[in-house]
């Protein structure tokens, strides 16, 4: 197969078969969590707290105090990650030309220069954080295999975009295809790795706020 | 698989509902966890991080509960959880571990995990794999009404006691009263001013109240230990009574579990809302300090700080109350570091001091403890936990810090302004 016709796979079938799959896999998660339940709380909740789920979900992004400290690489690295992940994703022109394509969504992007600071700055705390985790011995404890291959799902993503961007191989159609590839590789593992958490989390941190809330307490 | 196996493996499945799953498929592995954890901060060994601490009931989540670890399980690639296995985990789900709910407030997806622990505990009582300090101590409870073994006679005896020393009536077993008050097992035994303190207090706001013969203990080890048909047979006790008494309100005495069995676990083990509110003492005493009802004179001069009881504060709520009694009577008081719902434990909630084997690694948590309080310099502490109050008196007496310690409602009994 060439570049061309990776290519062109990726951007039809292949992008079609992996946001299906991406979606069918969310729901399907989401059902296995939700469909659990969960009794009814009995104890009467506080009247006047300062603490509910939603206010947790927003909340849970800033480190707790004195966190920060005792552990900032985890801390700045997950900050820079997400944030320069995101940037690249949302706001790269070309990739907001494809959202609005498929949804019909659209909105401003950022400069090409901007985009590709976020870039580096996304691969770099992705680096850090992979070295946190091989020495650091509490992360190397919970460290399992999905956790490289959670890595690795973004990673190379953000390498290939990188590459494709700056012409970094002299085959720029392949590079395009193989970042596309991965892309979809990474919405096709999504739902069923630790990168689940991007949609979870939600329902976690509003559970949290919700019980401690209703006890008072804003967690 | 042997029969207690199973019967931990099947409490395992029956505590996994929908905000389990959600923590379970959240956690990034980052290992936050830990560094709010005392029994990490202060060892350094990774294996008391708080997540890995249910490493057994997440399998079983796994296993059970996912598309994908149902597959695995079917083809044989997914390792069971085993009685072994629950034996290593013993120490790291009740030693390791106060439920003291610090972990809850950091981890950055938002996982309960001492939620968890709480669940996780059901599992490993009903496998067998509870700590004997612990089953001595939930059996004694319902035997005798307490897990010290404290009888009727006993309270009887302190009653005498403290109606000589306060020059106080003690009612017992009072109809209609504004309240029905409780003890913990450490107050009946260490403390017993907790119970003239409260009579004075309550005498001079006006309440009526009442202790009854068939609840007077508020300890509850089913709780700590994690098995619900106790904490229930428990609870059942105390909602009998006061329904019986038709009293308007319990007060749970300085004792933080008790207080979140009573209050917060209480009518979900019983499956209904009790007739009576259920306050812990400092609710009660703000109330009245607020309705004007608490009066208050002279102040205790000297620096002091106070010790949040992690179950009375983080995980019940009250944490503004002792503050605002605090600042009426004691002028220097100062915060440490960490105040309120950030408090770090004392090391021995959860039942980690009724447990004996866990007394190595909990005087080595109290190192938290210890630090906070030397780097505050103060030499007076006030709390509102009778079991906060024991662990901290042994450690301090094991570090040889000259640390004097105080029960709030004490302090504040002893400031009451007489009509
Ligand atoms: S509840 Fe407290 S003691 Fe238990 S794991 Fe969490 S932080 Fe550690
Ligand atoms: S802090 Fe939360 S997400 Fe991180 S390892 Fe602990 S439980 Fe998992």
């Amino acid at each position: 197969m060439s570049g061309l016709e990776l290519l062109t796979w990726a951007r039809g079938p292949g992008l079609v078969l992996a946001v299906g799959i991406c979606i069918f896999g969310v729901i399907l998660r989401l059902i296995e969590i939700l469909a659990l339940g969960r009794q009814a709380d009995l104890a009467s909740p506080r009247q006047n707290s300062t603490g509910s789920g939603w206010r947790t979900i927003f909340t849970r992004s800033l480190p707790p105090p004195g966190m920060l400290r005792r552990a900032p690489l985890t801390y700045l690295g997950g900050y820079v990650f997400h944030i320069g992940m995101a940037i690249a994703v949302f706001f790269f022109v070309p990739h907001i030309e494809l959202f609005r394509g498929l949804l019909g969504l659209r909105w401003p992007g950022l400069p090409n220069p901007l985009v590709d600071i976020a870039s580096i700055a996304a691969i770099i705390a992705l680096l850090a954080l992979l070295v946190g985790r091989l020495v650091d011995p509490v992360k190397r404890l919970l460290t399992n295999a999905g956790d490289w291959l959670a890595w690795a799902l973004t990673f190379v993503p953000l390498i290939t975009g990188y590459s494709a961007y700056h012409h970094l191989f002299e085959n720029y159609t392949l590079t395009l295809a193989v970042h596309i590839v991965s892309v979809e590789l990474l919405l096709v593992l999504l739902p069923f790795s630790k990168l689940f958490h991007v949609f979870s989390l939600f329902i976690a941190r509003w559970y949290n706020g919700e019980i401690s809330g209703r006890k008072g307490v804003a967690s | 698989m042997s029969a207690s196996l199973q019967r931990g493996v099947n409490a395992f499945k029956e505590v996994i509902d929908a905000p389990v799953a959600a923590f379970f498929a959240s956690c990034v592995h980052c290992g936050l966890c830990a560094e709010s954890c005392l029994f990490y901060t202060e060892t350094g060994d990774p294996q008391y991080t708080p997540i890995h601490k249910l490493e057994p009931l997440r399998r079983v989540w796994q296993q059970e509960y996912t598309l994908l670890g149902r597959l695995a399980k079917l083809v044989g690639l997914a390792k069971p959880v085993t009685d072994a296995e629950l034996a290593a985990w013993s120490p790291l789900v009740y030693d390791s571990c106060s439920m003291c709910g610090r972990c809850s407030m950091v981890c950055p997806v938002g996982n309960d995990i001492t939620l968890m622990i709480r669940k996780m505990r059901e599992g490993m009582a009903a496998a067998g794999h509870a700590p004997e300090g612990l089953v001595t101590a939930t059996q004694r409870s319902i035997q005798s009404g307490s897990p010290a073994g404290v009888k009727w006679v006993t309270v009887q005896a302190q009653i005498k006691r403290m109606q000589k020393q306060f020059g106080i009536d003690i009612p017992v077993n009072l109809e209609n009263a504004d309240y029905l008050v409780l003890m913990s097992s450490w107050e009946i035994l260490n403390y017993p001013e907790y119970l003239g303190s409260v009579g004075r207090i309550l005498d001079n706001a006006g309440a009526t109240w009442t202790l009854s013969e068939h609840a007077y203990e508020a300890t509850n080890s089913g709780i700590q230990i994690g098995v619900s048909d106790l904490a229930r047979e428990l609870v059942g006790r105390i909602v009998k009574a006061a329904e019986d008494l038709k009293v308007k309100c319990v007060i749970s005495p300085e004792c933080g579990h008790a207080y979140t069995a009573l209050r917060w676990e209480g009518p979900n083990l019983m499956g209904r809302r009790f007739g009576f509110e259920v306050k812990h003492i400092l609710e009660v005493l703000d109330d009245l300090r607020r309705s004007g009802r608490l009066k208050l004179k002279g102040s205790i001069d000297k620096p002091l700080t106070y010790h949040d009881p992690c179950q009375i504060s983080r995980r019940g709520g009250v944490h503004q109350q002792p503050r605002a009694l605090l600042r009426q009577i004691a002028p220097q008081f100062r915060e440490m570091s960490d105040p309120g719902v950030m408090n770090w434990c004392c090391g021995g909630g959860g039942g980690v001091s009724a447990n004996e084997r866990a007394e190595p690694l909990r005087t080595i948590a109290f190192k938290r403890k210890k630090a906070q309080i030397e780097k505050l310099g103060v030499n007076t502490v006030v709390t509102s936990c009778a079991n906060c109050r024991v662990v901290i008196e042994e450690a301090l007496e094991h570090y040889h810090m000259n640390i004097e310690l105080l029960g709030l409602t004490e302090l504040v009994a002893e400031h009451l302004a007489e009509d």
